[in-house]
């Protein structure tokens, strides 16, 4: 029987700051032994258990995209035990991931479709990700329109900035960067919250439109509204959970909004699903 | 398969013969005035007065507190930080004298512990290394409601062996291979007077079940809407007074919840998985201080809707309980799941009219 809490070995090969506040770091690993980057089969949208070795286990979305090969990235944000240890470790440090765990966003029922991705701040994650996934030339095809539409609370606070503006001049993606506010004379983006960013920019909902919201929940609470007015069905638009987690493989108990766990059910469910389901989120 | 008798005379001689092939579990009264199980010392025998030990079994199967990996934090060990599994090496055990709810709580855990798309080997592990010998209820507790929570006090499933007090001797209905070959290593086979479940057992049965005076309607609970269950105004009340000691789910037959913690001593330490309560705001609570599952209204009904909703419409498996009655004999404010779950199922919305202005 294999043993589902048993972490894959990985080194940590590589460690950025992502934000001004030093609070948010990307972690590049790479699996000690070749054979579990295999069985590490993932798609955008699952997350996994990095296991801090004496410390704990926490649960965080897949950065990395699967067609980016030879390592797994994740980026962490500085909250409790397990983060706060894995925020002063180092490259070469030996710990492990667990998974991958949990679905993915629903890649075959959004191929040809256009895809709109919304996203505020270090919640942005998968999404870039998914973006990373779709860009690839083997699966741009499989997509129309891909509008990108992430907010943070300044500039230096924005995840992945590089790529992000390299994805800004290309004409395949429509990029709309934001930040609540900024003193920044140079800025050359957007300045106002992903709502009201959503309104101006984003596509109006159809059949043929889907719509992948990640971020903290006052950004969802009011970006809901300006969905619903431009046409959206619940059903168009996939969100991503976040619970406490523990096993990550539904045993475990504590993850549970109704009958579904967060952890193997989700974390993605569709609007649509969530108004069927206590707020327990 | 078949019915034998057991001579008391020779009960325990066979139980002693049973030590060498198994460790053998069953109630034991604690010093403090009530049972629990343990593992049974050369020329100790069990309680089988006891109706309903302190604690459940559960236990025997998924311990408290249990080692999942161990692993070494010193760097001159050259498989430093790798977490390795903690070789069991399951025993086999026989927990004797279990009731017919504890063992068929066994089979609703089961559900949970072994999905399609995941195994606990821990859990599978330890429960395939186990044999149950069961002893019916001839005189169950008030507090009893097996009849209706899908059980009852001569409940086989589960079992590998249900012992029948007859006065002089046990009636032994051995029930699969497994309780054949517990059977065997006793040198309870073959040697007594073979019967079968009619007669005398079936009336002691039906005397039995006739004396369980406690019930729950579970009928309309799979029809009745999630949300608008969650959103009843009766939570409140039910609520009011849980202090959220969590008794009721350390004592629950059913409660399989838990966590995962490293313990570390020095440079080497163990991946341990421990009992968790849903009833503790920790169980839920994010690393940013959200807590979905805030105040005791959200954890009560969570314990409640599991138990009697969302496991029911998950695995059509009937209710997440057995009617052991634990948590009604334990609960130090007198919450009583019998009255919560009566509340749910006759839970009617349309009765539930706001008056129009």
């Amino acid at each position: 029987m294999q043993n589902p809490y048993l972490p894959y070995p990985v080194r940590i090969d590589d460690i950025l700051i992502e934000t001004e506040d030093k609070n948010l770091k990307t972690f590049k690993f790479v699996f000690l032994n070749p054979e579990d980057e295999e069985r590490f089969s993932y798609t955008s949208g699952q997350f996994a258990e990095l296991s801090v070795t004496g410390k704990g286990e926490i649960p965080i979305g897949i950065a990395s995209s699967p067609t980016e090969k030879g390592f797994i990235m994740f980026t962490v944000n500085k909250v409790g035990l397990v983060s706060s240890y894995l925020h002063a470790m180092k490259p070469g440090d030996l710990m492990g991931v667990r998974g991958p765990l949990g679905n993915c966003f629903p890649w075959d029922g959004m191929e040809g479709k256009h895809i709109v991705i919304i996203g505020g701040g270090f919640a942005f994650t998968t999404l870039r990700s998914s973006i990373v996934l779709m860009l690839d030339p083997a699966n741009r095809g499989r997509f129309k329109d891909i509008h990108v539409i992430y907010g943070a609370r300044s500039p230096g606070m924005l995840l992945y900035k590089e790529e992000i503006q390299a994805w800004e001049k290309r004409d395949d993606i429509h990029v709309h960067i934001t930040v609540d506010a900024t003193d920044d004379p140079d800025w050359k983006y957007n300045t106002g919250f992903v709502p009201t960013i959503t309104e101006q920019k984003a596509p109006p909902g159809n059949a043929d439109t889907y719509a992948i919201v990640c971020g903290p929940p006052i950004m969802i609470k009011f970006t809901q509204p300006v969905l619903d007015n431009l046409g959206y069905d619940s059903d168009h638009i996939i969100m991503s959970l976040e619970n406490r987690m523990k096993c990550g493989i539904g045993m475990c108990g504590r993850c549970n909004i109704g009958k579904a766990f967060v952890c193997k059910d989700g974390p993605v469910f569709t609007l649509a699903q969530l108004n069927q389901m206590p707020k327990e989120y | 398969m078949k019915i034998i008798k057991i001579d008391k005379k020779t009960w325990a001689d066979g139980l002693e013969r049973l030590k060498n092939q198994y460790r053998v579990y069953g109630p034991v009264k604690e010093d403090q005035g009530f049972h629990t199980y343990q593992p049974l010392q050369d020329g100790q025998q069990p309680d089988l007065n006891c109706l309903n030990t302190r604690l459940s079994p559960k236990a025997i199967v998924h311990p408290q507190s249990h080692p999942m990996f161990e692993y070494s934090l010193d760097e001159k060990q050259a498989d430093h930080h790798i977490m390795k599994p903690v070789e069991a090496g399951e025993i086999s055990r026989a927990v004797v004298g279990v009731r017919p709810c504890d063992a068929k709580a066994f089979q609703l855990v089961k559900l949970n512990f072994d999905t399609p798309e995941y195994k606990d080997p821990y859990w599978l592990n330890a429960y395939a290394a186990t044999t149950f010998v069961g002893l019916a209820c001839n005189d169950p507790c008030s507090t009893c409601f097996c009849t209706t929570s899908g059980c009852g006090p001569f409940h086989e499933e589960e079992l590998d062996i249900l012992l029948i007090d007859m006065g002089e001797e046990y009636a032994a209905n051995i029930l699969t291979e497994k309780g054949a070959h517990l059977a065997g290593a006793a040198g309870w086979n073959a040697v007594e007077e073979e019967m079968g479940m009619d007669g005398r057992l079936a009336d002691q049965k039906q005397a039995a079940e006739a004396k369980i005076r406690s019930f729950v309607k579970t009928d309309r609970l799979r029809e009745v809407e999630t949300t608008a269950l969650y959103e009843a105004p009766f939570w409140e009340e039910i609520a009011f007074s849980c202090i959220n000691c969590g008794t009721c789910t350390y004592a629950c037959p059913t409660c399989w919840c838990f966590d995962i913690q490293d313990e570390t001593h020095g440079q080497s330490g163990k991946r341990m998985r421990n009992w968790d309560s849903c009833m503790y705001p920790l169980f839920t609570l994010h690393g940013s201080g959200h807590n979905p599952r805030s105040t005791k209204i959200h954890r009560v009904r969570q314990r409640f809707m599991h138990k009697l909703k969302y496991f029911v419409d998950k695995y059509d498996a009937g209710i997440q309980c057995v009617g052991c009655g634990r948590c009604v004999r334990l609960c130090p404010v007198n919450i009583d799941i019998r009255k919560v779950c009566g509340l749910m199922n006759s839970y009617d919305t349309s009765a539930c009219v706001c008056p129009t202005p």
